[in-house]
């Protein structure tokens, strides 16, 4: 079982977009897959339909007093599903905190999953806490979306420096540009000069556009409603590369017989 | 519409509108779900794969080769609940002109052995329980699918739903009643109950009682498991004698018939070897039974069974030894298996010649004539004489064969000579005949504990019969490929050990055989054999 965790400290930057395509398009490979939404906004549970409520809340979570497989509901697509969002994930930090060895804690909760699920998407809150650092020891890959200000290449720093600084296994990071305007000459030239300076920086940039806008009013991934977009190309480059640059073996099953 | 989904995790099955209307649509108005089609229906060729003596179905298995329209056909096992067990994925058939058309296995033609079918899981799984029996095709269908989500308030789908309008190509023409199964989705089972409960009380739908397979059948009035080898015949005590008798002959020469084909054809060995059990049976009611027949009816009939048994020896002979070959191969140990390979071609050879007679025999105008003159002789027979009853000619005969085993095994010393174990065994299996012939005269469990009895000292007395006749026939073998100079001086070596070792499990059998009659003749065996027969008679 491989963990992804799309994951910045600032928020709207397209964390939730990048999880909810890059889990159906894994899921269309053939991988079986779960998204866990752990932001308290639910937009991906919202984006998939699913309701955002799982009983005993997050406590009962992070407890382990309920079943981290009964919470789990199929998405309307095959090998697909979603570990959906509860209000109470607020405090998911304060839970964390009154757990045993709360930094990895997320990781234990996923563990006896690993013989129902060939790949973890965690879409996380934005915010730098104990749900992080959790998060940060649980994934083998960080996905990071950035804008392309010279603020949010500042950030990407601060992350590597601070996932350093982490003991045990440490996350491989995988940084991408999102949210680009090509109309702005900074936006043009920072996702041009950097990838190739950096190499934990993705070649592909996912542009700003509409129809990426428009998941929320399809309820659906772009991937899914609109599969030949430069939306949904984008996403599935970015895949391709996430996928190359971890290693990610091909899955076990062909995905035209499931 | 992909093979797997639609085989696995049913929740639930209808049938809809009971086949009176060829294209339903199903709504779910009140309910707080609604329905939502898939825009094209998908096609699905269907194949129900069995033995002839459907030992799968009889374990609880189905074995389905499914075919998406332009797809790969697909062969899964089922279990009971419709569980998946092991499937395989099955390339396209070859195009014509050279080139497999798609990865995986190429499709095996049906019917075909076991050994078809690529090494895995699913070969592993079918081989225990389908032997050396070839599997067929006892159903085929085309089924045009249609998928639907089942949604929730907010568009969610919480549910799965598939009709399938199937129209059945063999064992007949027909259309099946639609069906619709339901599949739950994961998190949402209650809701899927829900839905299934509404579906269950909706006009016209009905829960699906029979499986894919049996509906298929359904269309020709057939059901699974309607053919075995045993006698199927319900006597009773009182009717005459002459009837029973009739009604006897008559299911073993409906058994007989129904492997004439199989065998003809070549489709496995146990066609044959179920055609001939069926003469032998045949041949033995006429000698311990046929007096209660009408006049002439037994001087008529038994050559002609005689011959039919006849024509069926050598290609069963060879059956024996090539189904017994990788055994005695792998008994050897002077010599190597690869030694044996001369033999094999020769059995090989001299069956494939045995059996072009064996056809030619059962295409004759003699069988057919045979076949007509004897139904129409046991339909006649069949209202004849009312005395004796059935009960008293089943304990009479059946009294009497017990005794000749009684006293013939009790004849029987050390120092006897081979031809009194092979006469007792004949007498054994005459016994175990009119066991079975009157089989359901009795309670079934005193029944079963008698033929068991019995069949513990057949089968000592089969092995030192079987054993002397393929020693006396591999020297035989031996004698006509040196005459030919069919084999090198390794092959008759190797075959001369075989020819050791089958002598000396044939000792192995005469050392038992003490041991097994002394059991059968104990008092309390002989008591309980004549309480079974005796309280039907009275």
């Amino acid at each position: 079982m491989r963990i992804f965790a799309t994951y910045n400290i600032k928020g709207g930057v397209g964390k939730t977009a990048t999880a909810v395509n890059l889990s159906y398009l894994a899921a269309q490979d053939g991988y079986r897959v779960l998204l866990w939404d752990l932001d308290a906004q639910a937009a991906a549970s919202f984006l998939f339909r699913i309701r955002p409520r799982v009983k005993g809340g997050g406590k009962a979570l992070i407890r382990g007093t309920r079943s981290i497989d009964g919470a789990i509901k199929a998405t309307d697509f095959d090998n697909l599903d979603l570990l959906p969002a509860d209000f109470t994930y607020r405090n998911l930090d304060l839970l964390l905190d009154a757990a045993k060895k709360p930094a990895s804690r997320l990781g234990s909760l996923l563990a006896p999953l690993s013989s129902q699920y060939d790949v973890v998407f965690l879409d996380c809150p934005p915010g730098i806490s104990l749900l992080s650092e959790s998060v940060l020891h649980a994934a083998d890959a960080l996905l990071v979306p950035l804008i392309p200000t010279t603020l949010s290449v500042r950030t990407l720093d601060q992350l590597t420096e601070f996932i350093g600084r982490l003991d045990g296994t440490r996350p491989a990071i995988l940084a991408f540009f999102s949210m680009i305007d090509r109309r702005k000459r900074l936006h043009r030239e920072i996702s041009q000069q950097l990838p190739a300076q950096r190499a934990d920086v993705a070649a592909t940039a996912i542009p700003s556009l509409s129809l990426i806008e428009q998941m929320s009013v399809q309820r659906a991934p772009v991937t899914a409603f609109a599969p030949r977009s430069t939306a949904a190309r984008r996403y599935a480059e970015l895949w391709r590369e996430a996928r190359e640059r971890t290693g990610l073996p091909a899955p076990a099953r062909d995905p035209r017989i499931q | 519409m992909r093979v797997r989904s639609y085989l696995q995790s049913i929740l639930r099955q209808f049938v809809l509108g009971g086949g009176s209307d060829p294209d339903p649509v199903l709504e779910l108005p009140g309910s707080a779900f609604a329905l939502s089609y898939a825009p094209r229906s998908a096609t699905l060729r269907r194949v129900w794969l069995d033995t002839f003596d459907w030992r799968l179905y009889r374990a609880g298995l189905t074995l389905e080769q499914a075919t998406r329209s332009g797809g790969r056909a697909e062969l899964v096992l089922t279990g009971r609940d419709g569980e998946v067990i092991a499937e395989d994925h099955l390339a396209r058939r070859q195009r014509p002109g050279g080139g497999e058309a798609g990865a995986g296995p190429a499709r095996p033609a049906w019917p075909g052995l076991l050994d078809a079918l690529p090494l895995g899981p699913l070969r592993d799984h079918l081989g225990p329980v389908v032997g050396v029996r070839a599997l067929l095709p006892v159903a085929r269908a085309v089924s045009v699918l249609r998928d639907m989500r089942v949604l929730n308030s907010d568009d969610k789908t919480i549910a799965r739903a598939c009709l399938d309008r199937m129209s059945v190509t063999y064992p007949e023409a027909g259309t099946a009643p639609p069906r619709l199964s339901l599949t739950g989705l994961r998190g949402y089972h209650a809701q899927a109950l829900r839905v299934a409960e509404w579906l269950a009380a909706a006009p016209g739908v009905t829960d699906a009682s029979q499986t894919g397979l049996e509906a298929a059948l359904a269309v020709a009035g057939r059901r699974p498991a309607d053919y075995s080898s045993k006698i199927d015949v319900t006597l009773a005590p009182r009717m005459p004698a002459a009837a029973a008798i009739a009604a006897v002959l008559t299911a073993l020469f409906d058994t007989l018939v129904a492997n004439v084909n199989g065998t003809v054809r070549d489709i496995d060995t146990e066609f044959l070897h179920d055609l001939r059990i069926a003469v032998r049976r045949t041949r033995s009611a006429l000698k311990l039974t046929g007096d209660v027949l009408p006049s002439g009816m037994v001087g008529r009939f038994r050559p002609e069974f005689k011959w039919l048994g006849d024509l069926t020896t050598p290609t069963r002979d060879f059956d024996v030894y090539l189904l017994g070959f990788s055994g005695m191969a792998a008994r050897l140990t002077a010599a190597t298996p690869d030694e044996l390979q001369p033999f094999h071609d020769h059995l090989e050879r001299s069956r494939a010649a045995a059996q072009r007679e064996l056809a030619r025999g059962l295409r004759s105008a003699r069988f057919s004539g045979l076949g007509r003159e004897w139904r129409h002789a046991l339909a006649a027979a069949a209202t004849g004489s009312t005395r004796p009853t059935a009960a008293r000619l089943a304990a009479s005969r059946i009294g009497r064969a017990h005794r000749r085993v009684l006293r013939d095994g009790g004849a029987i010393r050390a120092t006897s000579p081979p031809e009194s174990l092979h006469e007792l065994r004949k007498r054994c299996k005459e016994l175990r005949y009119l066991l079975e012939f009157f089989g359901s005269l009795y309670d079934p469990g005193e029944h079963w504990r008698a033929v068991r009895e019995l069949k513990a000292l057949q089968d000592c007395l089969g092995e030192f019969q079987d054993m002397q006749v393929q020693h006396e026939e591999i020297r035989a073998f031996a004698a006509q490929m040196m005459e030919r100079r069919a084999a090198p001086a390794t092959t008759l070596l190797a075959m001369g050990e075989i020819a050791a070792g089958l002598a000396a499990r044939q000792q192995q059998a005469r050392s038992e055989f003490a041991g097994r009659f002394r059991e059968f003749a104990s008092p309390a065996a002989q008591s309980r054999f004549r309480a079974l027969t005796g309280a039907a008679a009275t």
